[in-house]
């Protein structure tokens, strides 16, 4: 159930775009897909609109696996209109919208509505996660096949925000979702050892005397699992990647042959954990920034494929949940409307890697892990037409003003970022254009 | 009154939230302050009117009589006007946030607050939101800077003397629980300014993950380490830190990192006795150690208030129109 039956008909030329091999290139998109594709100066545009792309890079519409949308119970925060609209402003086609809602989605009901709004706002294709446990709590299972057999056909599963900590509850919910080709999506964080804990555990928090959130938290969760997997045949999958450990088992468990993928946010990707000096609460995320080292080791594993994805972990919350004490404060940024230039800095700019690799690790593969038919298809005649063209020689300082969130938890405000998502297409319907919302579909 | 920048000199922040906004002669200039004002103290008219007309908050998170009155009698001495502000049977617990209570706060004119807080960054976060001066006066496990200057300054006093000086050439131990110390993180930024050198000791499990990264030495064995200490800074163990397995029992405790008659004769030159209260007797010190010639622990709390003077004189008393 996505935006695909909502096809629009009128026929759009792009001209001279860069594709993801760097050549100029055409392409014709009508009735959803690409329907031609071919070198610049081919496709002669007669009785059809057109758009000048020249100097405007082309990549595949973006899918996020991680994205809080806060509907329902947290409207305050994000609704699945307002944060489909930031994901469309920042090239995503597609968002997996996470359970930690009020209620939690661990019901077909709750995912079918999730769903159903964001087929109602038209920017992006909106698809559900599902709870691994009842209300999160980490106990018993919900019901995992009444969700994915539901109309939102969920595939990922999630407690995101809280680990299954329990070894047994997650080794059933591995093995349970095999039937319907499913994943679980771990939040590896050891409950014990992050007890009230503030940020990364390490110089920084010795000095500023927050309570220290430890690597090996997240470590030894992810070793375990990667284990569980094994051991059990099943798909895992491990949510927003923060240190350089993390890296290290995960590179490990795919040597072995272990079917695990993993995530890195666009923040981990950039920020580092001096951060926190100012005590703004603004990068306080879960899991907490790192160090300099970890960065360095994630934006590695991120070009050679041991992670697979950015997902962009969007965690809006309203303006009191930040306006605190450091220690008071919501765990949580925006992150819709940067990944894509966050990246940019972070993969591009620094001579990492290029457009085909991000192409992969933001649309092609976290289309895979969610088992999406109509994403991550590549631009390709014949290809769904979700695509993005992107000014990378643009620079813009981000700010509140701009931004479709409802939330301005944003850690990149008043800061110049590389690159601007000009057109976003969503099944051959233009959302944005010139950088600016237009017509959902 | 001269205006502040030249009182100041070379460099004292508009606040004062850690000992990381102060330079080495800055420290210096507020010890040799608090020296002047002691004096006052001594007088029979323990009063200057320095601050006729500034209102200073005192704005309290947390109990903590000794503190709180300690800048109650430093700021009336120079004649302001005090305002206890204490979040219990206040609008803070109907649950106004620390942003509110601060801006309600500077529309009543408050000049300067005095903020203890359970948060760490708890006076940093007001420092953003006010336009008066902020005092750190312990927030959480962060720092409590005005601690350090008394206690470097009743160090000052017993191993140096005279004005002017700073503490190099003194070796000093502190000892007990680091990891949650506000007063251990800013004696170390502190001391170690004024040049003194520092050993830490205490349990594996009380030392921050990151602290090789402070100017100190670590120490295991508080009997090694005392043998050739100046000064030996006891710190106030919280037994709750006993449920979260930081260590086995207060007795365990008490043996290896507790100070007695039996530990002080391991040491090679009388030590200095400093604790800046209030005392767990026979857990972190034995009552006659407490009690020792050698103790300061209430010249501790006398200097406490000169210090606090000279760092309301610093901040408020040049910006006086």
């Amino acid at each position: 159930m996505s935006n695909v039956e909502k096809i629009a008909n009128k026929p759009i030329v792009i001209q001279s775009a860069y594709s993801l091999e760097g050549k100029k290139v055409d392409l014709r998109i009508e009735s959803g897909v690409i329907s031609d594709l071919s070198e610049a100066g081919s496709l002669k545009a007669s009785d059809v609109d057109v758009i000048n792309a020249e100097g405007l890079q082309l990549l595949p519409g973006l899918v996020d696996l991680h994205t809080h949308l806060r509907e329902p119970g947290r409207e305050d925060a994000e609704t699945v209109r307002s944060g489909s609209a930031a994901a469309a402003l920042g090239g995503f086609t597609a968002v997996h919208a996470m359970a930690n809602t009020e209620p939690v989605a661990d019901t077909a009901g709750v995912v079918e509505q999730v769903v159903r709004l964001g087929r109602k706002a038209g920017y992006c294709d909106v698809f559900a996660v599902g709870a691994v446990t009842q209300g999160l709590n980490g106990a018993q299972l919900a019901e995992l096949g009444a969700m994915a057999h539901s109309m939102a056909n969920v595939k990922v599963f999630s407690d995101d925000g809280k680990c299954v900590f329990d070894s047994l509850v997650m080794r059933r919910a591995l093995e349970y979702v095999k039937q319907f080709d499913g994943v679980i999506a771990q939040h590896a964080q050891d409950p014990r050892l992050t007890e009230n804990a503030q940020m990364n555990e390490g110089v920084v928090s010795a000095r500023l005397g927050l309570a220290g959130w430890p690597a090996v938290a997240e470590e030894a969760i992810i070793a375990r699992d990667v284990l569980l997997a094994e051991h059990v045949q099943a798909r895992l999958h491990i949510c927003h990647v923060s240190t350089a450990g993390s890296v290290e088992i995960i590179r490990w468990a795919k040597a072995r042959g272990i079917k695990v993928t993993a995530e890195v946010t666009p923040h981990h990707l950039l920020l580092t954990d001096s951060a926190a000096e100012s005590y703004n609460p603004v990068f306080k995320v879960n899991p907490p920034l790192r160090t300099e080292r970890d960065v360095q080791a994630l934006r590695t594993a991120l070009v050679d494929g041991t992670i697979d994805i950015v997902a962009t972990d969007h965690a809006p919350h309203p303006k009191e949940s930040k306006e605190c004490e450091w220690s008071e404060a919501a765990c949580g940024m925006v992150g819709l409307e940067t990944a894509l230039s966050v990246v940019q800095e972070s993969i591009i700019e620094s001579g990492l890697s290029n457009w085909k690799t991000i192409a992969e690790r933001m649309s092609t593969a976290p289309a895979k892990i969610g088992r999406l038919t109509h994403h991550g298809l590549g631009i390709t005649k014949g290809a769904p037409a979700n695509i993005v063209l992107y000014d990378t020689a643009a620079r813009r300082t981000v700010s509140e003003i701009r931004s479709a969130s409802k939330s301005m938890n944003n850690p990149y405000f008043d800061r110049t970022l590389p690159g601007q998502v000009m057109y976003t297409f969503l099944h051959g319907n233009l959302v944005v254009a010139k950088g600016d919302l237009v017509n959902p579909l | 009154m001269s205006n502040r920048s030249d009182v100041l000199s070379p460099k004292l922040s508009r606040h004062l939230l850690t000992i990381s906004d102060l330079s080495r002669e800055g420290a210096i200039h507020i010890l040799d302050t608090a020296d002047e004002l002691a004096r006052v103290s001594d007088a029979p008219i323990k009063k200057l009117p320095t601050l006729r007309g500034r209102t200073v908050v005192n704005l309290f998170y947390e109990d903590s009589t000794r503190t709180r009155i300690s800048f109650e009698a430093a700021a009336k001495r120079l004649s302001a006007d005090v305002i206890n502000f204490s979040a219990k049977g206040s609008s803070v617990s109907k649950g106004e946030s620390l942003k509110d209570t601060a801006l309600t706060l500077q529309s009543m004119g408050a000049d300067a607050v005095i903020l203890r807080h359970s948060a760490s960054g708890a006076a940093h976060r007001l420092a953003q939101w006010t336009d008066g001066v902020v005092i750190n006066a312990g927030d959480g496990t962060h720092e409590h800077p005005t601690q350090a200057l008394l206690d470097a300054f009743t160090l000052r006093k017993h191993l140096k003397g005279a004005r002017g000086e700073d503490l190099s050439g003194v070796r000093i131990a502190i000892v007990g629980d680091i990891l949650h110390s506000r007063v251990a993180r800013s004696n170390v930024l502190l001391l170690s300014l004024l040049g003194a050198h520092i050993t830490l000791v205490a349990p594996p499990t009380l030392l921050p993950v990151g602290v090789h990264d402070w100017p100190v030495e670590i120490s295991y064995d508080f009997d090694e380490a005392i043998g050739e200490c100046d000064a030996v800074m006891m710190l106030r163990l919280q037994m709750e830190r006993m449920k979260s397995a930081f260590f086995p029992s207060a007795r365990e405790y008490s043996r290896l990192y507790g100070l007695d008659r039996e530990r002080m004769k391991k040491s090679k030159k009388n030590p200095l006795i400093l604790h800046p209260g209030p005392i767990n007797r026979g857990l972190e010190i034995s009552a006659d150690c407490a009690d020792d010639v050698d103790s300061v622990i209430l010249e501790q709390v006398a200097n406490g208030v000169s210090v606090r003077m000279a760092v309301l004189y610093l901040l408020l008393g040049g910006s006086h129109e």
